[in-house]
């Protein structure tokens, strides 16, 4: 079986679970400058670089990953959401794009299959997957920083292309089963970076399962780059991607009618992996585990949702609360879809057949 | 009216193109791109529901100035919102545009020109970036002009598309549209292979669209616009139905099918059908014939030219209803205000503009546009003429409004999310205003999301919700259920065209626990906002509206008023058929018993109107499903009809059983003396009600009695019961899905009259055998074109419940067909029809309607039951 199939052969048995956030748990560490830098001899201050402790202090991304295996996930998502060209420019980290990204897979991979061995020596088989995940980086190519000039752009759809190809060849070297192309608030973005991965298929010469992952940045329904889910669904749809759906972004209540409206249209696996609630005053986000958990189960019990996780402020805790409240209940049935022609602006048009 | 954002026929904005716009040309060439924007901008604002642009422009970077607009154009949420076709002939323009649009646009366009291999290569590249793609009928030869070539390209770019891959809903086939009656003879099919190779290749490659540059076709009539427009609009009224579904064209250059000149759309006809080929009767072709009609109308065409002053001289009712119909703008305002002048001047009001001669007017456009006659891109055009008008009333219609008057309330408005009709909201708007109340109007699309800040922030006191197509009707069960959810207390108003006061009850009252109200018109509106915000009547009105939602699936009688004869009058003109025609004694004579009758085979005789009539669905099966306003709910209706009736039949969820029995019998009077067991035995009394409404021009006041002969005679009787509903209804209740409920128990309705239908067939040609030859298709049933009727009790023709007892002992119905009667006469199972046969030739069913107390009197002394008894049970037929 390829890899899409055994995801494909899972799913259709259960909810999935994915993992949680890494910024909080590596805050847990009280890592310190020298921690990140290593001895990598770079020019700029690192701390913040989380991807970089792949290099540095990989066992801090390893047992984060062993922490989520442990409540309960089934995909890792590697510690790689700025690990690009453009994002890695700010710690003059540029030319360890490659290393970063083909280390982060590897020990993303060696926790999954660690957790997959206990597992089948127990007698049972339960595959783990890992998913490289590719950030939207700080620059969109569907809008212009300048308000006196909307024509600009910061950035040219070749360039984001080959940023993306650079990242996700590497991240296929070390050893993932798909790619994550996560928080998208720029549909063409995502476009380029589906043309990166179809690139790279055509170069190894083998599958590269995709997975996507809009973030919406107001209630109505809306990524940055102004598309409905809708929209944003038709202008993906092309990937075939493995999964489809919403993180970040808000809570899971906020998310709500969204996952309802992508899971009624959208023929191939949901993923919405959301915030624990909304940040308070300080930025900190405090709901509970039982609560996020009991957010999300509504949508398993209402069969919208085929991967369940979370994004900023959630934990190992959070994912072993959702683990828990969606064990047992079935996954949603994907919709069959007329072949009618599905176009879109920022706004979703049909033309019947 | 269909402007929702799933269409037929798409309409296509084509003034961004600098091949087809010479405005548009000479801005971008001149750089100036901010007005070359607002070019775009008013494109969408009109109706366009995809933009072409084409910057192929041999002066120009066509790169460079392809980038450059797409990139503006991304940056304006107005235009941005539909979807781009970009448009060249050279595809590095086009994968410069690919790089730049980020929804799902259309590539316009690749082909075979070049080969096979380049062709396949763009095609990838297409799908690589997430595009549709049209494709011309064009390949290493050339383009192809006749039918053969057009079919034979297209089914081969198709083969080698699916083969790689290409999604066929994504492919778009530009068949080419060539010119016309260009005086050589090769030419003349042009029009005609084009629209039937349309049909053969849709034909052959399923989920194909097909797009087409009309222009082309009536280039020889170059500078006669009248001609032009009127070649276009007979080339799509019969292109459309064969398959054509976008067009490159200008809306403002059609004219409505059935307005244009007969004389020219029949030449025109001739001409793009090839109708009369070759000479005709007078020594010309049809193109000769066209060619000299369009003499006529040449230069800035005198016809036109007069037409255009004439219908200027018309008085203002019926200018503004061609205004509406053509979609001209420019006189709107003056015609308004002239309209608005002539009402004041009679002591009326500006709202009075709207409910008549507007209104009227749109009436018509949406009667063309049913009918086919009028395309998607001139009914965007009349509602913008509509809006104008209405747009010029909203300030008198405000000035009406006392000053310094305290608005009557706050009512925030909106079309649902997903839907973008708003003329029956707005109009609700001004009916609303002009009564004084503050309407917050949120416009189009509007997600629940900002209907329900926009409440709370303006502390509005009514919500109104509008919607035309049928996912609005869900979309209003989201804002319910959010209203809920945020704990709102708020009256909730439902309103447009497929909303209904069922759906209403059962989905939207449902979800919201606050008062919910279905507005059936806007002359309604104000009725229900004064009631819900009165403080004298509020709560009144709320419970008796929420009793109405119990109520609703309660059928509704209307009777009439109308003089009475004495009884004794009425009776000597009682009916007189001629009994030598009475029908033969039974052939098969006794009690018939049925316990499991085939449910396929009832389904084949199902007489679906009364189905969607259940739902206030209004119209004629199947016609119904075509309906302009109802078609797509009944479509969606008939659709899950379908699904769980398959499964009914397949998973056998119901029984359908019957009893039935003949009688001899004879007339005493009114009555029906039957002898069940003849010879001996005792003699049952049947008495029936007579019509006593005075009757003109020689017609008989009738009783069910006098279809009977005084000696020597017969009667039937049956009741069919369709069994096994409750568990599936409490399966459904539990999932608190009352849709289903509720289908399956109008299906099951469905079952009960097609069986008593099938019985009673069953009855004429075998059983009782008096029509043994009978031949009759499922439609001549409906109509009842058979010999004999079957009345039953409590309804028109016999309106006595409580005969029912009488006809169930003598069939031993509970016995032999489980049907159980409650003491209100009430047949269970839900699903059960009962009834009399009567088999004389010229029985016929009649409503008794409304009785003097003279018969109730005297039928219930031959009932043998106590008259305030009898007047229980005939309540509906008295005064």
């Amino acid at each position: 079986m390829t890899t899409r199939e055994t995801f494909l052969a899972e799913a259709a048995r259960r909810i999935l679970i994915t993992d949680g956030a890494f910024g909080t748990e590596i805050q847990n560490w009280k890592l310190a400058e020298a921690d990140y830098a290593g001895d990598l001899g770079l020019g700029h201050e690192q701390k913040g670089n989380n991807d970089i402790l792949a290099l540095t202090r990989p066992e801090v991304p390893e047992a984060i990953h062993r922490a989520y295996f442990e409540a309960g996930a089934d995909i890792a998502e590697t510690n790689t959401f700025s690990a690009n060209r453009i994002s890695q420019a700010d710690y003059g980290a540029e030319h360890l794009v490659r290393a970063i990204n083909v280390e982060s897979a590897k020990l993303a991979r060696r926790v999954a299959d660690e957790f997959q061995a206990r597992d089948a020596e127990n007698g049972i088989r339960r595959p783990r997957f890992v998913a490289g995940a590719i950030g939207p980086t700080n620059k969109t190519l569907s809008l212009s920083p300048d308000v006196n000039d909307p024509g600009y752009r910061e950035i040219d759809w070749d360039t984001l292309v080959d940023v993306y190809k650079e990242q996700a060849a590497a991240l296929v070297e070390g050893g993932v089963d798909f790619i994550l192309i996560e928080t998208v608030f720029d549909t063409l973005n995502a476009k380029a970076g589906i043309m990166a991965v179809k690139q790279l298929e055509a170069e190894i010469g083998r599958e590269v399962p995709i997975m996507l992952s809009m973030t919406l940045t107001d209630l109505s329904g809306r990524n940055l780059s102004g598309h409905t889910v809708e929209a944003f669904w038709h202008a993906v749809r092309h990937a075939r991607p493995l999964t489809v759906g919403l993180n970040c972004s808000f809570g899971a209540t906020q998310l709500r009618p969204h996952v309802k409206t992508l899971s009624e249209i959208a023929d191939t696996l949901i993923m919405v992996y959301p915030n624990a609630g909304l940040p308070n005053e300080l930025g900190a986000y405090d709901e509970m585990p039982g609560t996020t958990a009991g957010f999300v189960q509504e949508w398993a019990l209402a069969g919208q949702v085929n991967v369940l996780g979370g994004c900023c402020g959630s934990t190992p805790a959070h994912i072993a609360a959702i683990a828990k409240a969606v064990a047992g209940l079935p996954p949603r049935k994907l919709p069959v879809l007329e072949p009618v022609t599905r176009l879109a602006g920022l706004e979703p048009f049909i033309m019947a057949a | 009216m269909n402007t929702q954002s799933s269409a037929r026929f798409v309409n296509i904005g084509e003034r961004t193109n600098v091949t087809g716009s010479a405005k548009f040309k000479k801005l971008v060439m001149a750089g100036d791109y901010p007005a070359a924007v607002e070019v775009a901008r008013q494109q969408v604002e009109n109706g366009a529901q995809v933009i072409d642009v084409n910057m192929d422009e041999g002066l120009l970077d066509a790169v460079e100035a392809m980038t450059t607009y797409l990139k503006l154009i991304a940056a304006e949420p107005d235009i941005a919102r539909v979807p781009v076709m970009i448009d060249s002939s050279k595809w590095e323009v086009i994968e410069a545009g690919l790089k730049c649009v980020s929804g799902k646009p259309i590539v316009n366009s690749i082909s075979m020109k070049e080969g096979e291999a380049p062709f396949l290569e763009q095609a990838r590249k297409c799908m690589a970036y997430g595009a549709a793609v049209v494709v011309m009928a064009f390949d290493e030869t050339g383009q192809a002009d006749t039918k053969q070539r057009k079919v034979e390209i297209c089914k081969r770019a198709y083969k080698l598309l699916t083969g790689i891959g290409f999604p066929p809903e994504d492919i778009i086939f530009d068949p080419n549209v060539f010119a016309v009656a260009t005086g050589i003879e090769e030419h003349d099919r042009y029009a005609l292979d084009f629209i039937e190779a349309v049909e053969e290749i849709r034909a052959a490659c399923p989920h194909v669209h097909f797009s087409g540059g009309l222009s082309n076709l009536s280039f020889s009539f170059r500078g006669n616009e009248t001609v032009r427009r009127a070649m276009h609009s007979v080339f799509l009224y019969h292109a459309i139905p064969a398959g054509l579904d976008m067009a490159i064209v200008n809306a403002g250059q059609l004219d409505v099918y059935d307005q244009i000149d007969p004389a020219l759309r029949e030449a025109c006809e001739d001409v793009i059908l090839m109708r009369r080929p070759g000479l005709g009767e007078d020594g010309k072709t049809a193109t000769e014939r066209l060619i000299e009609l369009a003499e006529s109308y040449k230069g800035k065409d005198a016809v036109a030219e007069k037409a255009a002053e004439e219908w200027r001289g018309w008085e203002v009712t019926k200018r503004l209803e061609h205004a509406l119909v053509k979609g001209i703008d420019a006189f709107v305002v003056e015609d308004t205000e002239e309209a608005r002048q002539a009402a004041f001047d009679r002591g009326g009001r500006p709202i009075e503009v709207i409910e008549g001669p507007l209104m009227d007017g749109m009436n018509v456009v949406g009667d063309l546009f049913g009918s086919g006659k009028m395309f998607l891109p001139q009914v965007v055009k009349s509602a913008r003429v509509m809006k104008k008008a209405v747009a010029h009333l909203i300030p008198f219609i405000e000035a009406e409004k006392q000053a310094g008057a305290k608005a009557k309330g706050r009512i925030i408005m909106a079309t649902v999310k997903g839907d973008v009709h708003d003329i029956g909201k707005n109009i609700v708007g001004v009916v609303l205003q002009c009564n004084g109340y503050e309407v917050i109007d949120l416009g189009v699309m509007v997600p629940w999301t900002r209907i329900l800040e926009s409440a709370n922030e303006h502390q509005a006191d009514i919500i109104g919700l509008s919607g035309l197509i049928t996912p609005s009707l869900d979309e209003m069960v989201t804002v319910a259920e959010e209203m809920q959810r945020a704990q709102m207390h708020i009256p909730l108003l439902i309103g447009g065209a497929t909303t209904s006061k069922v759906h209403t009850a059962l989905r939207i009252d449902q979800a919201y626990k606050g008062p919910v109200i279905h507005v059936l018109d806007a002359s309604r509106a104000v009725g229900v906002a004064s009631q819900l915000l009165s403080d004298t009547q509020a709560e009144g009105f709320k419970s008796s509206v929420a009793l109405d939602y119990q109520k609703v699936r309660e059928a509704r009688a209307g009777k009439g008023q109308s003089d009475l004869l004495p009884i004794a009058e009425a009776r000597a003109n009682g009916y007189q058929p001629d009994f030598a025609d009475k029908p033969p004694a039974p052939a098969r004579p006794g009690r018939h018993v049925f316990a499991d009758w085939d449910l396929a085979d009832l389904v084949e005789i199902f007489d679906w109107t009364p189905f969607f009539r259940a739902w206030e669905l209004a119209g004629t099966y199947p016609g119904i499903l075509q309906d302009e306003v109802v078609g797509e709910s009944a479509r969606s209706l008939f659709v899950d009809a379908k699904a769980m009736l398959d499964r009914i039949v397949s998973e056998k969820w119901l029984t359908a059983k019957a009893v039935c029995a003949f009688w001899p019998c004879r007339r005493d009077g009114d009555d029906v003396i039957l002898s069940p067991g003849f010879p001996a035995g005792e003699e049952i009394r049947l008495p029936f009600l007579r019509q006593q409404f005075k009757k003109s021009r020689g017609r008989a006041n009738f009783c069910l009695a006098d279809f009977i002969d005084t000696q020597d005679d017969w009667l039937g009787g049956f009741a069919v019961g369709i069994h096994g509903i409750e568990p599936h209804l409490e399966r459904f209740k539990a999932a608190h899905d009352d849709y289903s409920d509720i289908l399956l128990k109008a299906l099951a309705d469905r079952f009960a009259e097609a069986f008593a239908e099938r019985l009673h067939q069953h009855v004429r040609t075998a059983l009782w055998g008096y029509a043994p030859g009978e031949q009759l298709t499922n439609e001549a049933l409906i109509r009842e074109e058979y010999r004999g009727i079957r009345p039953a009790p409590g309804y028109p023709a016999c309106p006595d419940h409580s005969l029912k007892p009488i006809l169930f002992d003598l069939l031993k119905a509970q016995e032999n067909a489980g049907i159980i009667l409650t003491e209100s006469q009430a047949m269970l199972p839900t699903a059960a029809v009962s009834g009399f046969y009567f088999a004389h030739p010229e029985s016929q069913y009649f409503g008794v309607a409304r009785i003097g107390r003279d018969q109730l009197e005297d039928y219930a002394g031959r009932r043998g039951m106590e008259l305030a008894v009898a007047e229980r049970w005939l309540r509906p037929n008295l005064d």
